[in-house]
């Protein structure tokens, strides 16, 4: 249970530090698609023996170069391209995992994750990563804001947007390989959308933001795993089920206070 | 409007004088023009939208483009500032390629991506204007500080400083932006449709302000619906999908020119002119209204 306590919090880290720019960039849909994009990798790396991960991020590199590709080479816009690569990808990975014997218990494993399963080699290796991704955003944090504020600012700014865009979705990739394991690939985009959107909606800056989202995500990873214990469900699953709730919530209580002090109107 | 328009007005010609230079130009380039441009074509993908420009901009000159929607004056800035490749012909700024010397220049764009929607303050805002000077991880100095805060007191929002961009309005996020841009000291300024959404008090801040900017040692580039401002500029670029005339302002826009630009009937009204632009039934029309009928 502590081990699962460690991963999720882990796992809050790097999806609300990713996340923040996620929400501000309008990357949902990629990130959505990375996630699943990984399934067919995943499940070719369960049908040879490699590790899961492994065949994650194969995964997630054919998908961020297919959208690439087809992007430069078509007029379509990139939700199109994204789309076509999420089903794509998807498809491919039921199809794969479909041969396998064990196919319900491999796909929901790959999808929902096993939060109550993780190892400590895997609780390092996400620690590692979740290290290596605040490392990173650290360090593209300015060429990262002025993508968010206006990517042609970033260009003529000297920081190259399209190679700060690549930078972006690898570390969104880096953390769905990573997370996959203990909330699954399904569920990991709701641990990158939910805290770090909560965040957007109270935070006034950046940084406030990804604290906020972290402090939500290490709330939801608490409270899923005591309810999950208590209510006998699944630990990732209700995990993200109270980060979205926690996304509601707060959602809600903004909306009663600007209500409550919005100045009266007399007609 | 009384009085002559403060704007980025035309200077004598001649030599400047040297307190002028308070940025002498890297050595590696030193003497190249802001601007020249040779047989430039500019368009997207391949396809042409304007073709045949020839332009200079000397240092501490000012350039205005001047036309419709679609006619080519947001394509041709993003080729200056290195956001969209030339179709044909040359161009080089500071006799570099464009986009190969982000710290000497300063671009304001029409929209801003999603900027509205960021939790961020407006100081934060004009921060950004050092990001090409401090690199990923050079920290912020008190010289640059003090260009942020002198270039929102000059623009009128240093008040608004810790507020979030989003809650201001949108003719104070402009003038948000525009700080940023003077906050850049850039050696080329490149301003496309900066008063859009200024108010009359904000507007003459803004003219006021970088006609400093040319004083300073800058060159300006602006693209605009202003007439009365471009009136003020060194050279006009008249563009409707091609160059319809290019000079000093007061020789260029002529009711024949503006007539050929607008496809409208322009009067000029009193001896620095007040340029009125009117419709073929005599009433007068705002050209920020009117869009180009072939788009």
């Amino acid at each position: 249970m502590l081990r699962a306590l460690a991963a999720g919090i882990l796992v809050s880290i790097s999806c609300s530090i990713v996340g923040t720019f996620v929400v501000l960039r309008g990357l949902a849909f990629i990130g959505d698609a990375l996630a699943h994009g990984v399934l067919p990798g995943v499940a070719v790396a369960i049908l040879i023996g490699i590790p899961g991960m492994v065949g994650a991020a194969l995964g997630a590199l054919v998908m961020i170069g297919g959208v690439s590709l087809v992007q430069a080479r078509s007029r379509l816009s990139s939700d199109t391209a994204i789309g076509l690569l999420f089903v794509g990808m998807l498809a491919l990975g039921v199809v794969i995992v479909s041969r396998s014997s064990t196919f319900s218990g491999d796909l929901i494993r790959i999808l929902f994750g096993e939060l109550l399963g993780v190892s400590a080699e895997d609780l390092i290796l996400q620690a590692a990563v979740t290290v290596g991704v605040a490392a990173v955003a650290f360090v593209c944090a300015r060429p990262f804001l002025l993508l968010c504020f206006d990517p042609e600012q970033a260009q003529v700014a000297g920081f190259p947007a399209r190679a700060y865009h690549v930078v972006m979705l690898l570390l969104v990739a880096a953390t769905v390989i990573v997370s996959f394991q203990s909330v699954g690939t399904l569920l990991v985009f709701g641990m990158l959308l939910a805290p770090a959107g909560a965040g957007a909606l109270i935070a006034g800056r950046i940084g406030a933001m990804m604290a906020w989202g972290i402090a939500f995500g290490a709330i939801a990873t608490y409270l899923g795993l005591l309810l999950s214990y208590h209510l006998d469900t699944a630990a990732g699953a209700t995990v993200v089920l109270v980060a979205v709730a926690i996304f509601f919530v707060v959602l809600l209580v903004q909306n009663v206070r600007a209500r409550a002090t919005m100045p009266k109107v007399v007609a | 409007m009384s009085g002559p328009v403060p704007g980025p007005v035309s200077r004598a010609s001649g030599p400047a004088p040297a307190a002028r230079r308070e940025l002498p130009a890297p050595a590696e380039d030193a003497g190249a023009d802001p601007i020249s441009a040779t047989g430039l074509a500019v368009g997207y993908e391949g396809r042409s939208i304007v073709a045949g420009i020839d332009v200079t901009v000397r240092p501490q000159t000012s350039l205005a483009l001047v036309g419709t929607n679609g006619s080519g004056k947001s394509t041709l800035l993003k080729t200056i500032v290195g956001l969209a490749r030339p179709v044909a012909g040359s161009m080089t700024v500071f006799g570099k390629q464009p986009g190969s010397l982000p710290r000497r220049i300063a671009y304001l764009s029409q929209f801003h991506a999603s900027g509205f929607a960021l939790p961020l303050r407006a100081v934060e805002v004009v921060r950004m204007a050092r990001y090409p000077e401090l690199g990923l991880l050079g920290r912020m100095s008190s010289e640059d500080h003090d260009l942020v805060a002198a270039a929102m007191r000059t623009m009128g929002v240093d008040r608004f400083a810790d507020q979030a961009l989003r809650s201001l309005s949108g003719g104070q996020q402009q003038r948000v932006y525009l700080a940023q841009v003077l906050a850049r000291r850039a050696d080329l300024v490149v301003l496309d449709e900066p008063t859009a959404g200024l108010d009359a008090g904000a507007r003459e801040i803004y003219l006021e302000a970088f006609a400093a900017e040319l004083i300073r040692g800058a060159a300006l580039v602006t693209a605009t619906h202003d007439i009365e401002e471009a009136a003020e500029y060194d050279q006009v670029m008249l563009l409707a999908r091609r160059v319809v005339a290019l000079g000093p302002g007061r020789e260029v826009l002529t009711p024949d020119a503006l007539l050929e630009t607008f496809g409208m009937f322009v009067r000029g009204s009193g001896p620095h002119g007040r340029f009125i632009v009117v419709d073929r039934g005599g009433r007068e029309v705002d050209p920020r209204e009117h869009i180009d009928p072939a788009d």
